[in-house]
């Protein structure tokens, strides 16, 4: 038989009806919603006189236009974001789809609650509205992100046309050094192959480096694939996966559970697959990374120079970033912290956090705004104290939402303003209008918050 | 789906690369529940000079695009804002795969070029930047400028806009197929 990637097989299992002149149609697993892809979806459906064909294999969560302040959503705060809620609560309740909303204590950013309840599992296809999607790729799940007229196939028929992508392996072997995180590696990674270097492809990540990964962490890895263009990202499962779903509410259970991960250890790619693609990265060489210009590809080691703006789209950018090539980005002073995202807002990066935070205190021109990714890990955090130091650091605790990677609260920067950010896109006005964003891993975003610059966090190592 | 078989029109020239849905449509304006109107809201932080200094740009239906065109985001509403600004066919050398998908889905042509062609096109587009395009679907021809330069694309996509086939209802046709693949599990 030939070898086969992981992304052969997920892919090969889910064809309901095989590629030709027309895409291929897939079955989707899991279809996970939220307030701001889906009510045009269901009026679609209304329109067509259509039901959702499995209610019983959508969730749905509101964490894009949420308020991270309080856990009730008032219309006069905010009265298209209300509005655009109280469409998801009424949409969910009329179709029978579970919804845990605003208020509910699973709710939560929709790539986090999926892997956390154990909804998320290895083998499944998984899609959302949301490019991060890829996110659960990291349990050996093949997930992307659609657009909203897809939103509309998977409720009304549960399936998808797809063409099959390509497969791309980056394998990371060795060890990283102390201080360096899956942040580092994937803005690492974007820097090596550009933006668009994954479209049409799902990313395999392995490697040892991946293998040592927590699912925190693989999570993180996953999550930006599509800042390389690739819709999707996976790490095969192991024993971490099976470690970390064991027990989870929807989660196999008993004998159920035994079944499943005999199935699960076979989803890895076979020994001589051919990839289309492949590049190999030494761990150890890895720096912490930071993001200069308005692109996750425009990323470099921190203690680097501003590169030359060779072309128009990088002056643009310094231009916009006001920083001048050459230009060192070590010490430069920031305005805003921000750790949280779809990308960083899990126990491993709060406590990564506040390894830095604990005894220090945010530099007094600096704003730190700390939003965990969903109500249970804000209890978590706060059973382990971490809350306290944060607020002890001066930084603001906050309830679960996408907050300030996305802006559509009131949660974003002032024009002109520099953010340390733990999210996953520097674009141009993401983080509000003007606002300019350097993208980092928690523990170079809580370094710089100390200093109020632009800090290598291995200077506050064992300190 | 509308259907798309030929457009005739001015064209806008707008190269830059990378260009992300959220400059497309940034997020703060995705609080909307509906589909229309945001043609208003296109472009509404970056306003690039090439499509905003350009005399009666709501009017044209074609942008040269630069690579990597659509990026980032899913957010369909880049699409939706797009496709009300006026715009019916799009063309680079490249675009971002969701983008893409969402393009087809509502009517918007995606023509991939390779780069001398599309090199090409932007410098007769220089010396004639008001003349007007014709995209023929139907024969996978650009005309412009004297120039006429063929484009290929996967055939079933090029069915779904000629005949404004709707891919829901495509899918649906397959209920048996589906079930069985249900009941299989």
């Amino acid at each position: 038989m030939q070898p086969k990637t992981l992304y052969d097989k997920i892919w090969e299992s889910h064809i309901v009806v095989p590629e030709s002149d027309a895409p291929a149609i897939i079955f989707i697993d899991l279809h996970l919603i939220h307030e701001v892809t889906s009510p045009q979806a269901f009026d679609e459906l209304r329109a067509r006189k259509l039901r959702v064909r499995r209610p019983d294999l959508t969730l749905g969560t509101a964490d894009h236009s949420i308020p991270t302040t309080t856990r009730v959503l008032v219309a006069s705060d905010d009265q298209m974001a209300y509005d655009q809620v109280k469409k998801l609560d009424t949409n969910c309740e009329e179709f029978g789809i579970e919804l845990f909303g605003i208020g509910s204590d699973r709710q939560g950013i929709v790539h986090v609650i999926g892997p956390e309840i154990g909804a998320t599992q290895p083998g499944k296809t998984i899609v959302c509205g949301d490019s991060h999607t890829s996110t659960h790729g990291a349990f050996g799940a093949l997930a992307f992100g659609i657009g909203t007229t897809e939103v509309g196939h998977v409720l009304a028929s549960q399936c998808l046309l797809q063409r099959k992508a390509k497969n791309f392996e980056i394998r990371i072997d060795g060890k990283l050094r102390e201080g360096i995180t899956a942040k580092d590696v994937i803005l690492y990674v974007i820097s090596q192959i550009g933006t668009a270097g994954g479209t049409g492809s799902v990313l395999e990540f392995s490697g040892s480096a991946v293998r040592d990964m927590n699912m925190d962490a693989r999570m993180t890895l996953c999550n930006m694939s599509i800042e390389a263009g690739a819709r999707a990202g996976l790490v095969a499962p192991d024993e971490t996966t099976f470690e970390y779903l064991k027990g989870r509410p929807k989660a196999p259970q008993g004998a159920e559970w035994d079944k499943a991960v005999a199935c699960w250890r076979n989803l890895k790619s076979d020994a001589g697959a051919v990839f289309d693609r492949q590049i190999v990265i030494d761990a150890a060489t890895i720096e912490p990374m930071i993001s200069f210009g308005t692109n996750p590809g425009m990323s470099m080691p921190i203690g680097a120079k501003v590169p030359l703006s060779d072309n128009e789209e990088m002056r643009r950018a310094l231009q916009y970033m006001n920083l001048k090539p050459g230009e060192p980005l070590l010490d430069h002073p920031i305005d805003v912290v921000f750790i949280g995202s779809c990308t960083n807002s899990r126990m491993t990066d709060l406590r990564a956090a506040a390894s830095i935070l604990k005894g220090r205190h945010v530099a007094p021109n600096v704003r730190a705004v700390i939003v965990p990714g969903s109500y249970q890990i804000k209890q978590m955090a706060e059973a382990e104290g971490l809350d306290k130091i944060f607020k002890d650091a001066g930084a603001e605790w906050r309830e679960a939402g996408c907050s300030m990677c996305i802006a559509m609260n009131a949660d974003k920067l002032e024009p002109g303003q520099y953010s340390i950010s733990t999210s996953n896109r520097n674009f141009e006005g993401r983080q509000g209008p003007g606002g300019r964003t350097m993208l980092a891993s928690p523990l170079t975003a809580a370094a710089s918050a100390v200093t109020g610059r632009v800090t290598d966090l291995r200077r506050m190592l064992n300190s | 789906m509308t259907k798309l078989d030929r457009v005739t029109s001015r064209v806008v020239c707008f190269t830059a690369e990378n260009v992300n849905t959220d400059q497309i449509i940034p997020a703060r304006f995705l609080k909307r529940i509906d589909k229309t109107g945001f043609g208003n809201d296109l472009f509404a932080d970056m306003k690039p000079p090439e499509v905003f200094g350009l005399s009666g740009a709501r009017q044209r239906q074609i942008m040269l695009c630069g690579p990597n065109f659509g990026c980032g985001s899913s957010r369909e509403h880049a699409v939706w804002a797009l496709r009300d600004f006026g715009f019916r066919v799009l063309i680079s050398t490249s675009f971002a795969d969701i983008f893409s998908e969402n393009a087809l889905k509502n009517g918007v042509l995606i023509i991939t070029l390779d780069a001398a062609s599309h090199a090409q096109l932007v410098a007769a587009w220089q010396e004639a930047p008001h003349s007007e395009m014709t995209v023929d679907l139907e024969k996978q021809v650009i005309s412009f400028s004297g120039l006429n330069i063929p484009f290929t694309g996967n055939s079933f996509s090029r069915t779904c806009l000629l005949e404004g086939l709707d891919e829901l209802g495509y899918i649906l046709r397959h209920e048996k197929q589906i079930a069985a693949f249900e009941a299989a599990r």
